[in-house]
């Protein structure tokens, strides 16, 4: 049996211009060409020689952090832009979902718009009015069907949009994380629909962070970093060297920049230990002062990606650091609560009294949680329903 | 799937478009089409009215400024019938042009998330004109009834041929500006004074006989619209101006079509990376 995709030697260069906008203006184009300084611009490879082929039936979990080329490799495999270098062979229909709703129009109703929506993803006018029923009843809204999309709240818009694409037919089906949205019980109707979607022997490429619903949705997985890729394999076996690529050796350091006066921090670095629920973060500070100052206690602030605080910690509330000649070093233990996956960043403060601060180093380590707190979850996690999960327990029934 | 589904993705770039694929997609023209016409009169309380209403105020304007207060001559047609004629095709140029020109960067959006042939973007907000056009028209021919005026038979002939070089007039155009928008907005600026330099330059509102200048009716045969508007009165009047000037102004839009279409497929590509 051949191949249902064969990705040979793909990649793709930006061209990443330090100044200039996303676009260009007329008038900097010609002062580039007439000018010979071209040192501005500098060939960003978002993608560099990926190869690798997928069986009819095989689900591909596609991972890799922030920046690593994920969404790079679907733009190309959807044709939404060209590669670079390489060739890629397709033996089915692909459709590509990188978003739900995509042409979803605010003054159009419900019904118009999954017209729209679906001939947009490639249905034929046909495919959808057949179709049409189950995709009204999968996403229950029904009652307003004859209503501007401009009056749904964004729970039902993301609704109708998810069901248009659940009754795509490709061979090959491409999605990104569209699922991070949206409430849980949808979320999990969602990742159903796309289990039945696997079982039924149609191939499916699914970029998520989240590692359980890859395991739960993917045979296979394919590691990407930095544009490379560095694994591809049983889904298990990736998954894992994924997750331990970050744990315990996942640490950050941080210098700051020269002439600082008084007692100031120089240097930070973390380390992630242990695993959900409990992982705790070693925080190595260094601090040093040119002068003697009064005695001083540090604090430390964890924030979200969305930038809101999580928690503080402050390890001893008085004031103990003395003044000393040389680099004072001292590591912190932070117990972290059960956090949501997310990227979160550390920032250090110090001072003698808490209105009376001698450095306040903001936002300068970060640290990745890439599990969910509870195992076996597969469903994503959204900021809107909390930062942190609590423990609970059923007690009756 | 009963098409046969292999395909390639490569880098290397095709100059043609892939017709049978154009194909495949027709459906989305139409809803593209049916979008924008639908959107444009959502909430209007006069809705495709306003189709009719434009080019009828602006004949009245024109004809009250240039017939009246200018004695502009327009030959042996009653001026209101030469202006809204002239406008009839004008207006069908003009905004399919404006909305051609900015449609690939108002639908960025959807371009950078899916892929379907970024030609029915352009083409269907030509549509959207085109229909516009076809609604003046009806009111064209209630003008004519109300004055009375003679028309040749040749007429049901030579007016879809002028209603289909005016959009092949604006396709070329706007593919080009179209392109060159998603990469250099200053093209955002261009746009509405070209269109307004063009007006000024095609017969639309004076007749071409106007201009003494030699040298000059050659420069104003090259805007695209000359050819059209001068032959769309031709069943008119029954004459045509000079058919050297028609001649040149249709040679003029084949090149800018070539052109445009050239342009529009060697960066369609990369519309999703700039736009």
């Amino acid at each position: 049996m051949k191949p249902i995709l064969e990705v040979a030697h793909v990649g793709k260069k930006y061209r990443i211009s330090h100044r200039a906008g996303p676009y260009l203006s007329f008038r900097e184009r010609l002062l580039q060409s007439l000018s010979f300084d071209r040192t501005e611009a500098e060939d960003f490879w978002a993608l560099n020689d990926v190869s690798f082929s997928v069986m009819p039936g095989e689900s591909i979990g596609i991972i890799g952090r922030n920046g690593a080329g994920k969404s790079t490799l679907l733009k190309i495999l959807s044709k939404i832009t060209p590669p670079t270098t390489g060739r890629i062979v397709s033996r089915g229909r692909i459709a590509s979902l990188l978003e739900v709703g995509t042409g979803f129009h605010p003054e159009l109703t419900g019904r118009e718009n999954v017209f729209l929506n679906g001939s947009l993803l490639g249905m034929k006018r046909k495919e959808i009015e057949l179709k049409f029923d189950e995709i009204v009843a999968f996403s229950g809204v029904e009652k307003f069907l004859d209503t501007p999309l401009k009056h749904y709240s964004s729970g039902m818009q993301l609704r109708l949009a998810f069901a248009v694409a659940a009754f795509l037919e490709p061979e090959i089906l491409i999605i990104d994380e569209v699922l991070a949205v949206g409430d849980a019980e949808f979320q999990k109707k969602c990742l159903g629909k796309m289990e039945d979607v696997s079982k039924s022997g149609r191939t499916i490429l699914f970029v998520s962070h989240n590692m359980a619903a890859v395991e739960n949705l993917c045979s296979h997985g394919m590691l990407l970093k930095d544009g490379r890729l560095v694994e591809m394999g049983r889904v298990g076996d990736v998954t894992r060297s994924y997750q331990t690529s970050f744990a315990g050796v996942h640490s950050q350091s941080w210098v700051p920049a020269k002439g600082a006066d008084g007692l100031c921090f120089t240097s930070i670095e973390i380390t992630l230990k242990g695993e959900q629920p409990t992982h705790s973060l070693q925080v190595q500070v260094k601090l040093a002062s040119n002068r003697p100052h009064a005695k001083a206690f540090v604090a430390f602030d964890i924030v979200n990606s969305m930038g809101s605080p999580v928690l503080q910690a402050i390890p001893r509330s008085a004031p103990f650091i003395e003044y000393r000649a040389g680099e004072i070093p001292l590591t912190v233990t932070i117990q972290l609560p059960p956090l949501i996956p997310d990227t979160y960043s550390l920032s250090a403060w110090v001072g003698a009294h808490h209105n009376e601060t001698y450095a306040w180093e903001r936002d300068v380590v970060s640290f990745e949680i890439t599990e969910s707190p509870i195992k076996g979850r597969n469903f994503p996690h959204s900021h809107h329903n909390g930062l942190l999960i609590a423990h609970s327990d059923i007690q009756h029934g | 799937m009963p098409e046969s589904t292999e395909f390639t993705i490569d880098a290397s770039r095709r100059s043609v478009f892939h017709l049978n694929e154009l194909w495949r997609y027709r459906e989305l023209f139409f809803f593209f089409t049916w979008r924008d016409i639908k959107i444009k009169y959502k909430q209007t309380v006069l809705g495709f009215l306003w189709a009719i209403l434009q080019p009828l105020l602006m004949m009245i304007i024109f004809t009250f400024f240039f017939a009246r207060a200018l004695n502009i001559p327009s030959g042996n047609l009653p001026y209101p019938l030469y202006v809204f004629s002239g406008l009839l095709v004008w207006n069908l140029f003009s905004s399919g042009l404006t909305s051609a020109a900015n449609s690939m960067v108002s639908n960025a959006p959807i371009i950078k998330k899916i892929y379907f042939p970024r030609l029915v973007i352009p083409i269907s907000s030509i549509l959207v004109a085109l229909f516009d056009t076809l609604m003046g028209f009806l009111l064209f021919v209630l003008l004519l009834i109300f004055y009375q005026q003679p028309v040749f038979w040749w007429a049901v002939l030579v007016w879809p041929f002028c209603i289909l070089i005016a959009s092949l007039a604006t396709l070329g155009l706007g593919l080009w500006l179209s392109a060159l928008n998603v990469k250099y907005r200053d093209f955002r600026y261009v746009i509405p004074f070209l269109v307004q330099v063009l007006f000024f330059l095609t017969p639309v509102i004076y007749p071409s006989s106007l201009i003494e200048a030699p040298a000059l009716q050659y420069v104003l045969a090259l805007s695209p619209m000359y050819a059209v508007v001068e032959l769309f009165r031709y069943p008119l009047t029954g004459q045509v101006h000079d058919t050297l000037l028609v001649s040149i102004s249709l040679g003029a839009n084949a090149v800018f079509l070539l052109v445009g279409a050239l342009y529009f497929r060697r960066t369609e590509d990369f519309f999703a990376d700039f736009a």
